[in-house]
This record gives C-alpha cells, structure tokens and sequence, in this order.
C-alpha cells in the first residue's frame, strides 16, 4: 500500500498539486482509519487528505484511475508501476528542465541602458514596434511599473503620532503609564493602516492584439510576482484565469505556462462572453473593492448588447473600471468599433496601453484611487 | 476522543442528521476524518449550500459547545485570542494610591477572552468554527497556520496556554481569494456542492417540519432550473431554497413562483432574465 500511495502521491505531484510527506503520512492514517476494505471510501479518505483546493480535485479522480485503476486493483496500466521504488522516490525531485535556453538567459543577464536616453526613447515608442533587445530592456522597468498599484484604508492599524481623528491606542498608554506611577501622562494614538488594494487584470489576446499581447501579459506576469491580491485572466473567445501560472520568478517559464493554458492565443474576440464568464465565475474576486483593468483593443466579434450589459455590472461590481486601448494612443482615435462604443460609457478611465508611457499612467491612475 | 458518536462514517452520518443536517457520503466522510484524525477540516463550496451549518450540526449533535469565530477584514490576535481590558486597567492604576504592581494589572482579572482562548480553556468537547477565513489576511492566515498546529497560544504576560481538549475545527472559506498554501496542507479539504433534487427535498423536509410535499417538489424543481440556467450572476443555494418554501408556505393558496422570485435571486438583472425568458414556466 505504502507504494501505491507513493505512486498515487507522484501522479498528483506530476499534474502540479503539491503533495508532501506530511500529505503521505495523513493518507496513511486516514485509511487506518476507516474501513479499507471499501473502495469508495478509501478514495472519499485518500481525498479529503490529498486535495487542499477544487482544482485538486480533478488530479486526484485522474491520479486515483492511473494507480488503482477502474476498481480491479490488478496494478497495470500506470506508467509509474514499471518504475522501481527507488525511480518513484526520486521521481518528483527530479529537475525539470528550463524551457529557455541558457544562451538566452546568458543575452537577458548583458542587455543594460548603455545610455538614459535609451530607456527615454524607449518610454513612447510603440510596444508593436519593439525589437527583442528592446523587449528585454523594457522588462526592467516593467517589473517596476508594475510595482505601482492602488491602495485602500484598511481596518488594521498601527501606532502614530497625534493627529486629529485618530483613535487613542490604550494598549500603549496603559504601558506607557506604568512607568509614570499609574498616571497616564504620554498619550499614544493609533490610526488606520494601508494595504493593496485587490487588482484584477484581464488581457485580450485575441489575434488583432497580438503585436501588444506579448509585453501586456509581461505587465501582467510582473504585476502577480510584484503585488499581493492580484489576479490576470486572458480572453479571446473565452476566459481563462492565469493567475497561477504566471506565479513565480522565472519569467520565460511563467508567460510559457500561461500561453499554455490560454486555448485561444490569437484567435478571435468575444469580449461580452469573457467578460461575463468574469462576473459569472469569478464575481467574488472581481467585488470586494477591486480595480477592474481590462486591457483590450475593443475588436469585438460578438454581441455589443452582451458587452454593454456585463461591461455595467463590471461597473457596479467593481471599485473602479479602466479601459487600456493600445489604439487609443492614435491622435484621431475615437471609440467608433462597435465593441468600444458599447464599452466605453461603462469605464471610469479609458487609456492608452501601447508603450511604457502609456503603463507609467496606469500605474499613476492605479495610485490616486 | 471525546466525539464517539462519530466513530464510524455511517454514524457520523447519522448524528448529523438526528440535527437535521442532511450529509452526503463524502461529507460525512470528510466530517469523520476531521473528528478521527484530529485534523482541521476545510470547507469550501458556493455561498449557500451550508457550509456554516456543518459546524453548527456537528455541535448540536455531539453536545459539544460551538465557538465561532467570525473572520473579518483586519482582524488581528486582539480580536481572535486575547486582549486586555485597558479601560478597567486604567481605572485601576488611577485608583491605586500606591502605584500597581504591573503583576496584578496584566493578570486575569483583565484579561478579555476571544473565541480562540475560549476554545482553548473550555472544560469539554468544542466545536471551533472558523468561519470566511478567506476575509482574514494573509498575517492572520500565518497565525492560524500556527495556532492549528500547536493548539496553544502565548500571552506574554501570563504565559502559555494550552488546549485542555483539542477541538474539532471547521474553517469555511468563500474564495473570494486563494487560501496560502500552507494553511490548505494543515487542513482536510472538502468542496460542498449543491445537493441532487432528492437530496434537497429531503433538507427541506427536515429543516422546515410540515412542510407539504408539493411545495418542496415544486420549490426544488425551480431552483433546479435557475441552477441549471447558468447565466445568472448569483445562483440560489440551499439557503434559498428554504426561504423559498417557506415564503410559499406562509402564503399558502396564493403562493406564486415567480412573485417571490425574490426569496431566491437577490441581483435585479437575474430576475428580469428568469422573468424575460420564462425560465420557471411549467414548474
């Protein structure tokens, strides 16, 4: 059994949920501890032990079929079985690859600003236009950009000096006044702290995107390695959350793993659909306070009803609603397709998201909220 | 174990429902495990579909006091374990003509329990309900992490304090965001999904005693349908469903679906949609 379960936990660990010793040693002790001789209850056991979200749910019905199989626990059929112990052991410790080259790694590492004027040209030029050396150079400041975001009062507090409208922080008066013979002489104040705001940033990745989908979704990537309460969703007929896949350092690996999961990379647009799967699916993250940021050239194949209706319970849902148009940074721009027409009465700010200059105001707007 | 009548995963079936909590197998299982395995067990699932009602059930059913703690933004150890009465201490030390020994001001005389030391120092079987932990922040998140594995708290002043009886904890979570990593791996995990049709009718005949079939039958089906419907904002839970019943109930003869639609949606644009696109009619 002690394999099995080894094997069980490798299948889990192979699919990305994270199984520990810890995990293996509860497995072990919940099946002590109901009736092992029940299929379905081991399974039910072995579940509550090793899934800790809803997504581990679904790995553990596969990685249950892989090693026990359809109810004849006969033992063939895993791949991992042909494996000795010691190869299962070793199995999830082994070191998975780099998708990037080295080489790569070795160019990113030698591009710097040879000079600050480099990095000013850099700030308006079009993201379309960009070389591969210009991109690595603009990831730096990116990831600072990305730095910036909103914050809100929070209900914790923290220890201040006076100032008016603060509450008295008794705790510290009380100590306070120990040393001064119980006279509470020194006063102490407390006032309300600040914390991030919730950012939820949702990117169009659609075909007619793409010459800007690339340094966005490294906006995106920086955002959820730089920020706590940040989620990144990516549309192009549908929503796909990829918050967890752009978890991480490692840059390549990251934006590798979320066009992965983004079934429709250049494809076509439907932006209502998206935007309604968010308020459907994901309602709660977008509510509570979050700065909705939905970066997208409002190309919209689908119904512009469909896009209005979400695009105002967007509005209503969320704390503040920005629009980023690559397009808009055009000096004739007006918001004439169909999709933006719909879209546009619904946003708080409706910007530009096509260049460096045009992030440093995101993240300026972001501030001020 | 002080909970024996859940010593098998049919009783702890069974006891649950002497409450009126009608659990699924893997519920039931996940219930026995948390009870056996004296590991916290945490429960998520869409709002609605009784999440709270496990802890509460498994407390009424066992004897077992309930303690709950309710997590909200910036709740901190002062809110969730201990504070000190600093209005009183204060008193004290003005009342004192000579000065208080700092001993005696920091003793339990002003000591303030919160639901965390409460379960800690009861004398007897506890229920610890953690309830929306995903409103705390990730600071209190550590500091549960902690607490759910030690099931002991420090107070500086006075030292140490430990759990006489380890308490059953439930911790329920809306997933408003994600939970660390770490806390999920100290916890047993179950996803509460809404009940099939049978299963719901029977919740409603339980919990809302003389109910008549035809009303439970036609409540469940219509909740069925708006589940089923999947382009609403806000989906009605079991929660719902029982307001539902019980608006009909009340209303007796004049009961009408769709003029108390508004016992299961609360969004307005959800209750025109139903409404626009006839999707109750026939039941």
């Amino acid at each position: 059994m002690t394999a099995r379960l080894g094997s069980l936990a490798a299948v889990l660990r192979a699919q990305g949920s994270r199984v520990g010793v810890g995990e293996l040693l509860d497995a072990h002790r919940a099946l002590a501890a109901i009736d092992c001789s029940s299929r379905e209850d081991s399974r039910l056991a072995l579940r509550t032990v090793l899934c800790s979200s809803r997504a581990d749910l679904a790995r553990f019905e596969l990685a249950f079929a892989a090693v026990f199989g359809d109810g004849r626990p006969t033992g063939d059929g895993s791949p991992l079985d042909e494996l000795g112990v010691i190869e299962r052991t070793a199995l999830p410790r082994v070191a998975i690859p780099g998708s990037a080259s080295p080489l790569l790694a070795h160019e990113e590492r030698m591009v710097v600003p040879a000079a600050w004027s480099d990095v000013e040209l850099l700030r308006e030029k079009d993201f379309a236009q960009y070389t591969d050396a210009e991109m690595a150079l603009a990831r730096e400041l990116i990831a600072r950009l990305a730095r910036r975001g909103p914050m809100r009062v929070s209900r914790r507090t923290r220890p201040v000096r006076r100032r008016r409208g603060h509450m008295a922080d008794l705790r510290r008066v009380v100590r306070a006044s120990l040393r001064t013979g119980g006279e509470p002489v020194r006063r102490h104040w407390r006032a309300p702290s600040r914390r991030p705001r919730p950012v939820v940033l949702v990117c169009d990745v659609s075909g007619s995107m793409t010459p800007y989908a690339r340094m966005l979704l490294q906006y995106l990537h920086a955002s959820v390695a730089a920020r706590r309460r940040v989620e990144a969703f990516a549309f192009g007929t549908r929503l796909t959350r990829i918050t967890n896949e752009l978890g991480g350092r490692d840059h390549d690996l990251a934006l590798g793993r979320a066009a992965a999961a983004v079934a429709d990379f250049s494809g076509g647009t439907r932006i209502g659909a998206a935007l309604a799967e968010l308020n459907r699916v994901h309602g709660r993250r977008v509510g509570r306070g979050a700065v909705v940021v939905v970066l997208s050239d409002g190309w919209d194949r689908g119904d512009p009803d469909l896009l209005e209706t979400e695009m105002a319970r967007l509005r209503r849902s969320a704390h503040r609603l920005v629009w980023l148009n690559p397009l808009a940074a055009h000096p004739d721009f007006e918001p004439l397709t169909r999709g933006m027409r719909a879209a546009v009465p619904h946003t708080d700010e409706l910007l530009a998201g096509n260049s460096l200059a045009s992030l440093e105001q995101l993240a300026r707007i972001l501030e001020e909220i | 174990m002080t909970f024996t009548q859940l010593r098998s995963v049919e009783a702890a079936s069974t006891a649950l429902a002497t409450d009126g909590y009608l659990a699924d197998r893997p519920l039931a299982l996940a219930v026995h495990l948390a009870v056996v395995l004296e590991q916290p067990l945490l429960l998520e699932g869409e709002a609605g579909v009784g999440k709270t009602e496990v802890a509460r059930a498994l407390a009424a059913c066992t004897g077992a006091r309930l303690i709950r703690l309710q997590c909200h933004e910036g709740i901190d150890l002062h809110h969730a374990v201990y504070d000190w009465d600093y209005a009183r201490q204060l008193l004290a030390l003005r009342a004192a003509e000579h000065g208080v020994d700092e001993g005696e001001l920091f003793s339990r005389r002003f000591l303030l329990r919160r639901p965390l030391l409460d379960a800690l120092e009861h004398d007897g079987a506890v229920v610890l309900l953690i309830d929306e932990v995903d409103r705390a922040d990730d600071e209190f998140e550590a500091f549960l992490l902690e607490f759910l594995s030690d099931f002991a708290v420090t107070i500086p002043e006075l030292g140490t304090v430990t759990a006489r009886h380890r308490p059953v904890v439930i911790l329920t979570s809306n997933r408003t965001r994600e939970l660390h990593d770490a806390l999920k791996r100290r916890c047993l995990y179950h996803w509460i999904d809404y009940p099939a049709p049978e299963r719901e009718r029977e919740i409603v005949h339980a919990r809302i005693p003389g109910m008549p079939e035809a009303i439970a039958r036609r409540v469940v089906a219509a909740v069925g349908r708006l589940r089923e419907h999947g382009d609403l904002y806000k989906l009605p839970g079991v929660g719902e469903t029982l307001v539902w019943a019980n608006a009909l109930l009340a209303l007796g003869d004049e009961g009408d679906l769709d003029e108390t639609l508004g016992a299961a949606l609360k969004v307005h644009e959800d209750v025109l949609r139903v409404r626009e696109r006839k999707v109750l009619e026939g039941v």
